[in-house]
């Protein structure tokens, strides 16, 4: 198998083995597969085979707006994983993203045209900022970045209640007043036209970030400096690259992708600014999303459109007699089967009688 | 802040420690032996789950419930680990993936079953749970009986007992030495006999059976039921304890009673004038932004296991 | 006669590769028998299936006259075999008693006794003269001394059969001699050894018997004494070894790189190289020759910019770098091929092309604005691959991982050359390579100081240095005890100023630092 048809084949049967996960669960406690793909299928093309409504366009607006923060946190894990970092801090910076978009709604006054951009610029600008603390403990101190960005995950959710609740003021201590219309991704237009889904106009700067994910990551010297970087630090170093400031930067851009999609939540689904109880999974789908995605844009975006249908099923699982969580074990399940590729390719190297990739060179010790 | 409020303050954080002294513990077998393992948040939600699943349904029966529902936990800690140890002994897998994978899966897998056996996101109040109790005669002891044997979860007890046991375990016996050579230099180890994946699926277990037990303490000394939130990022905490007190069992002990203290701070920080004017916020965020300066001022002092989550290819030589 | 092991017909395969191809070995009883080849002729191999690390494809093997499976290392060391390996096996936060008895501990129930465990390796360390300290840690006692704790864990183990994969690799000259002695004192108690090694003069003074590997083939077994070098050569090569390369005399130029007074501290804090000083000409080759941990490494670091210095200079056609940047340096005119090929000189998960401009990549033609142009990235690896003839399975986009060692080395070499610098670093620019890979090498590097270019070769093998250098510099304990005309030197001379022994820069050896620690 080629390296390339690998990073095709691995994630799908990744995909396949977790789904069967899920069914065998489902079947283990009695409720109804066909309900599972009932639920799956309505999600995503809106139509409704048990007989009811025929054709839907709610259910696929609802997909989107799910597929669409989960792309970007996927982006986020997936640019720190191709420069060789472990970032799972995309949870931190999407609530101080969130924190950021909301006091820029709230405090801002501007036409929508220059609004919009301040809103998701400065969510941005958070995220990175949050980014920004483990790439620097990473780079001068060696702190390794996975737990800080677990404990940072914590802190932003915290902080975000703290100035939804103190700061940008909350009359029913749930959420800040109603952000005014410019500041929002709502579009009435779109709506419309998905029976009252709240699919905005988020959809185009998550485009506009699978773009400039993959134009930074192959076309740029910067890109080729943050991957050598994330491949072997030490040749890296010794090539002249300013290691530190690559590892410091590369987060700062990853954090950037998930403080966006804070905004993106924040203005486009919902129109204030709300304190969360706990972390609401946006980060852990993104590492889903990455690693299925093989950290590629565009297996990003479908496996952004694959778990963003899993999670849009889950009130019509629900409805079907499934527990909602179904769709998390699904999903863990899959990124497990993901993580266990090496090993599973050991074993379809065991079916196929193949030679090695790697030849056993002429000239190395045997 | 009162003198009583002060004591009322030692027991709170001995409850809050215990579980993650003993989580942390079990995450030392595991990195010691070579595997790192961060579902340990994780498997803290299987065994807070069974606990208090096991408790509800069996407290109408028996006024064992409790502690029946610990050792179901503890069990289910266990067999929940099996799948760490097999992505990541037999099939290689990354083990922060794997780890972080697991707990994607506990969270939802617990929460699912709740759906199926008690019809709501949650598990039902349970009526019992662990009480406090007050040691005879050591209670006694001027000052010390006080703080340390009046009214004390019994959980604490077993806690430092647990840390006793590590150390000798893992210093002192056959199994620790080779256990560590495992974790320090497997290709080593493998070269004088010993088995390394067994000894790593050891390292594991032991760590999905302490942790199962820790979670389950968790919810029937801090909690009434279990929920999505029970562990809320306890399993981390334990991480970060272990690292702080650097892979040795007495350091963990130290360093969890100490998180477990800056948890209970959040509890009582209104009646502390200096603190009380922070924002209740700030001492929920406490623990975390503790633990990220322990591990600045620790990490690049890091004395952990050298093998520790490198994948162990036996055909390398 | 009474063969204590038997190996007949033993064939094994790796994917793509017959490592021992029907290849027979028999070994006599209280006989030190070397095993004789090259990189790759699969004397490892061998000895790994005898040790129960890999399983052959075909082939018998007897111990004792009688016939036996070994499955794992654990089979092997019940038979009484036991092999130390060249890159050693020990846990280095273990103490040496811990390392020797791991696996096979004396124990009161679950307890380790450490007490018996001490007393043991004791008596076993007086039995065989070695004088171990059974409480050092690992980490802090000498290679040499290391290599003696892994001799031990096998006599701990009463093997009678002893393996060692190229000891000396690591040690110094004195070190060298007293394991041939310790070698023969072990035979005399009974023991044989197998010794594998591609180095000729070893084989002669100490080894009865030889076993010739070529290509996984056996060439012939020989008795030592009855052979000469060049006839052990020839037959491992397969040809007539030119063991010396050919090079006009160097016609050195002025000074090209000045080191003065350099004061570098290693990673464990400690001074590496002490006010260290040389001057290295342009149109000549200029080697530092020593033991792995004298300071070269920190020499290095410190021209090339990857560590910074504490005192000293660093001059560069007169200019000052000392503080310059790693990038400032090479944009100077300083080239590296760097000791570790695979850690610092490539980035194996690049292809070849984005390897070969690893350090232009930023500047055009290779890029405008911060953006790539990947076309003229692969028309430059083209041009090299060709110039260089570097072997590689799909051209400039192969992955380098999937290149051989040797190949690698041709790209960085490539690489290097192509962007002329007028100093050149290059250590160990052989190590791990075949025959044919060394004297292209070798001959590139010539080609180079006959350019006029100054080199400093960083070399761990003596013959290397001895036959490419105009001058030898010899470092020890930090600093060049001694610097030689390349004709004018033999191997003794160097060989004893390496330990410190000999001093040719008018100062007395320090006698305590002469041994180190036995």
């Amino acid at each position: 198998m080629t390296k390339r048809s690998e990073k095709l084949v691995l994630p799908i049967i990744s995909i396949v083995l977790g789904f069967l996960v899920g069914t065998i669960i489902i079947i283990a406690t009695g409720r109804s597969v066909s309900g599972m793909f009932i639920a799956l299928f309505k999600s995503f093309t809106g139509i409704d085979l048990s007989g009811g409504q025929a054709f839907n366009p709610r259910y696929i607006g609802e997909f989107v707006v799910q597929t669409m923060p989960i792309i970007l946190t996927g982006l986020s894990f997936a640019f720190a994983a191709r420069t060789g970092l472990f970032c799972i801090g995309a949870e931190g910076q999407l609530m101080v993203g969130s924190a950021a978009a909301s006091a820029a709604a709230l405090y801002i006054s501007a036409p929508a045209y220059i609004h919009v951009p301040l809103v998701l610029l400065s969510a941005m600008l958070a995220g990175a900022l949050w980014g920004a603390i483990p790439g620097f403990l990473k780079a001068y101190f060696n702190v390794p970045e996975v737990t800080v960005s677990i404990m940072l995950n914590y802190v932003g959710l915290y902080l975000n209640n703290f100035m939804v609740l103190n700061v940008f003021g909350s009359a029913d201590r749930i959420k800040t007043a109603f952000f005014p219309q410019s500041a929002l991704l709502e579009s009435p237009f779109l709506e419309s036209i998905t029976r009252n889904s709240r699919l905005n106009w988020g959809f185009i700067p998550v485009i506009l970030m699978l773009f400039l994910f993959s134009f930074i990551i192959n076309k740029t010297t910067f890109g080729f400096s943050l991957r050598a970087v994330g491949y072997n630090k030490e040749a890296a170093r010794y090539a002249g690259m300013k290691v530190r400031r690559n590892i410091v930067v590369s987060l700062m851009i990853a954090g950037a992708f998930s403080g966006l999609a804070g905004a993106v939540i924040t203005t486009g689904t919902f129109n204030f600014g709300r304190v969360i109880a706990a972390s609401e999974g946006y980060g852990f789908d993104g590492i889903a999303v990455a690693l299925v995605g093989s950290n590629e844009a565009i297996g990003i975006l479908l496996a952004g459109m694959l778990f963003g249908m899993l999670k849009a099923a889950q009130p019509l699982m629900q409805v079907q007699g499934i527990p909602r969580e179904i769709a998390g074990i699904i999903q863990a399940a899959i990124v497990l089967f993901v993580a266990m590729q090496q090993g599973i390719k050991m074993i379809i190297g065991k079916f196929e009688k193949r030679k090695a990739s790697a030849p056993v060179a002429e000239g190395e010790r045997v | 802040m009162t003198f009583n409020a002060f004591l009322e303050m030692i027991p709170i954080s001995m409850m809050f420690a215990s579980p993650i002294i003993i989580t942390a513990l079990g995450g030392l077998f595991s990195e010691r032996s070579g595997i790192v393992n961060i579902a340990l948040e994780g498997i803290m939600m299987v065994g807070s789950f069974t606990a208090a699943t096991v408790t509800v349904l069996l407290e109408s029966t028996t006024p064992f419930a409790p502690w029946i529902g610990l050792a179901a936990a503890a069990v289910a800690g266990l067999v929940y680990s099996i799948l760490h140890a097999f992505a990541s002994i037999n099939l290689k897998a990354n083990q922060t993936i794997s780890g972080t994978a697991l707990n994607i899966l506990s969270s939802g897998l617990t929460i699912y079953l709740c759906q199926i056996i008690f019809h709501q996101q949650r598990t039902k109040v349970f009526q019992m749970s662990i009480q406090r109790v007050t040691v005879p005669y050591l209670s006694d002891i001027p000052l010390l009986g006080k703080l340390f044997f009046t009214s004390i979860y019994p959980t604490f007890y077993v806690a430092v007992v647990l840390v006793v046991v590590t150390w000798f375990v893992v210093y002192k016996t056959r199994f620790g030495l080779r256990m560590r050579a495992c974790g320090e230099n497997p290709q080593a180890a493998a070269s004088m006999g010993i088995n390394v994946a067994k000894m790593r699926y050891a390292g594991v277990l032991i760590s999905g059976l302490l942790a199962g037990l820790a979670g389950g303490i968790m919810v029937l000394t801090t909690d009434i039921q279990f929920t999505q939130n029970s562990i809320h990022g306890t399993g981390f905490i334990a991480i970060a304890s272990l690292v702080f007190g650097k892979w040795n069992p007495y350091g963990v002990l130290g360093t969890g009673i100490f998180f477990g203290f800056s948890t209970a701070l959040s509890f009582y920080a209104k009646d502390i004038p200096v603190l009380s004017a922070a924002p209740i916020e700030f001492f929920y965020m406490l623990p975390y932004l503790m633990t990220i300066i322990a591990l600045v001022i620790f990490a690049g002092k890091s004395v952990g296991p050298k093998a520790a989550g490198e994948i162990y290819d036996s055909g390398k030589r | 006669m009474a063969y204590i092991v038997e190996m007949l017909n033993i064939t094994k395969d790796f994917p793509g590769i017959r490592a021992n191809d029907n290849v027979t070995l028999q070994v006599e009883e209280r006989s030190i028998h070397a095993l004789l080849g090259e990189n790759g002729a699969g004397k490892s191999t061998l000895m790994s299936i005898l040790f129960g690390l890999y399983h052959p494809e075909e082939g018998v093997i007897k111990i004792r006259g009688k016939e036996v499976h070994i499955e794992d290392p654990n089979v092997a060391t019940k038979l009484g075999i036991g092999m130390v390996h060249q890159h050693f096996k020990l846990v280095h936060n273990f103490t040496v008693t811990q390392n020797i008895i791991l696996g096979m501990e004396p124990h009161q129930g679950p307890i380790v006794d450490v007490h018996a465990a001490e007393k043991k390796v004791e008596e076993l360390s007086k039995l065989y003269g070695f004088a171990v300290d059974p409480r050092a840690k690992i980490e802090d006692i000498s290679v040499g001394m290391q290599q003696r704790v892994e001799i031990l864990k096998m006599l701990y183990r009463d093997a009678e059969i002893l393996i060692f994969d190229e000891p000396t690799a690591v040690l110094t000259p004195q070190e060298i001699e007293e394991l041939m002695q310790i070698m023969r004192r072990l035979v005399k108690e009974g023991k044989t050894i197998l010794l594998i090694s591609h180095k000729l003069k070893e084989i002669k003074e100490v080894a009865d018997v030889c076993t010739v590997l070529r290509r996984g083939k056996l060439v012939k077994t020989v008795r030592v004494a009855n052979t000469s070098e060049e006839e052990m050569a020839q037959m491992m090569v397969g040809r007539e070894v030119n063991f010396h390369v050919q090079k006009a005399p160097a016609k050195p130029d002025e000074v090209f790189l000045q080191v003065e007074n350099l004061n570098v501290k290693n990673t464990k804090g400690v001074l590496g190289t002490k006010n260290l000083s040389f001057e290295l000409h342009g149109g000549e080759i200029l080697g530092i020759c020593g033991i792995d941990g004298n300071g070269q490494t920190e020499l290095v670091q410190a021209i090339t910019g990857l560590t910074k210095v504490e005192s000293g200079r660093i001059l560069l056609h007169g200019k000052d770098i000392t503080h310059y940047s790693i990038k400032e340096r090479t944009d100077a005119g300083i080239g590296h091929i760097p000791e570790d090929r695979q850690l610092h000189g490539l980035v194996l998960d690049f292809n070849l092309d984005e390897n070969l401009v690893i350090h232009n990549y930023y500047k055009p033609p290779f890029a405008h604005s911060g953006i790539l142009n990947k076309k003229a990235i692969r028309v430059n690896a083209e041009r090299l691959i060709k110039e260089f003839d570097i072997r590689s399975g799909q051209g400039p986009s192969t992955p380098a991982r999937a290149m051989s060692g040797g190949n690698q080395q041709k790209a960085i070499l490539a690489r290097e050359i192509d962007r002329s610098p007028d100093v050149f670093i290059v250590v160990q620019p052989t190590r791990g390579l075949d025959v044919g890979a060394v004297e292209y090498i070798h001959k590139r590097i010539i080609a180079e100081r006959d350019k006029g270019k100054a080199i400093l070769l960083v070399s761990l093998e003596l013959d290397e240095i001895m036959d490419l250098s105009d001058r030898i510099a010899v470092i020890f304990s930090g600093e060049i005890v001694g610097t030689v005309d390349a004709k004018a030197t033999n191997e003794n001379e160097l060989g004893l100023m390496m330990s410190g022994s000999l001093r040719k820069d008018g100062q007395q050896p320090h006698t305590s630092t002469a041994r180190r620690n036995a």
